[in-house]
């Protein structure tokens, strides 16, 4: 079955281009590859988009940008209703480590790991920032940081990048 | 009726999943002059509405689309813009 291109028509509006946002700032505040992966993907996607990107890491989301927390991300096994067990097992030790270890293969078949999606982001224009106050309560030092990160910075710079009319706002 | 379109590059994504089509047809693309034409195999699903979005944003005009066999194969004919 061959479609022409005039008979291609896509599902639900679209502003015109020139009205579109042209660049996404997401928090990532979870350090699990359950919540780092859809962030990710859309980081490593906007690019080819034509959209920059900012990532603001906070709380837990944090620890992945740390030397010792980049290759350590994990999938949460407590309170993840999509997790194929019953969700009291998530609570026993050693949990979250085997679900991770199960579904991280499978991810791995398709994407890049977290580490090389750091990458992919930086390599295509990306900014990775750190959140100073999670720096801070963290006891993260600067020298603790991976070489991908652009800056520390706070609140404000988030909510300054947020209030420009052509930014996707996101809370992963 | 069978379209017939002679691409100047072939990228074969078969078998990967959303995001990695996209991100590599715009690697791909970026080696092409506007005007060329890239055509793109894939197997997943979401490529079919990926593909248009993606191409609508960067000014790339998809000349044609099939889907064929079981899996089904989504072929793209793309025509990158200027």
């Amino acid at each position: 079955m061959v479609i022409a291109a005039t008979k291609i028509k896509q599902k639900g509006k679209t502003a015109p281009l020139q009205n579109q946002k042209n660049r996404l700032a997401i928090v990532v505040s979870k350090g699990t590859i359950d919540m780092l992966y859809p962030a990710f993907v859309l980081a490593t996607t906007a690019p080819t988009m034509g959209m920059e990107v900012d990532l603001y890491f906070t709380f837990w989301g944090l620890r992945i940008l740390t030397k010792k927390g980049v290759k350590s991300a994990k999938i949460g096994s407590v309170g993840n209703p999509g997790l194929p067990m019953p969700n009291i097992l998530g609570m026993l030790p050693g949990m979250t480590a085997l679900a991770s270890g199960m579904m991280k293969k499978k991810i791995e078949k398709y994407w890049p790991t977290i580490p090389e999606m750091i990458k992919m982001i930086k390599k295509s224009g990306g900014r990775i920032h750190a959140c100073s106050p999670t720096m801070g309560f963290m006891g993260v030092k600067e020298e603790d940081l991976i070489p991908e990160v652009d800056d520390i910075v706070g609140a404000s710079t988030f909510l300054e990048w947020a209030s420009d009319p052509e930014t996707v706002t996101l809370f992963i | 009726m069978e379209t017939r379109i002679n691409a100047d590059l072939i990228l074969d994504q078969q078998g990967l999943l959303c995001p990695m089509p996209i991100i590599n047809a715009e690697n791909a693309i970026s080696g092409l002059n506007a005007g060329q034409i890239m055509e793109v195999l894939c197997t997943d699903p979401g490529s079919k509405s990926d593909f248009n979005a993606w191409s609508r944003r960067r000014g790339h005009t998809i000349l044609s689309r099939s889907e064929e066999g079981s899996p089904t194969v989504y072929k793209f004919y793309i025509e990158k813009g200027g």
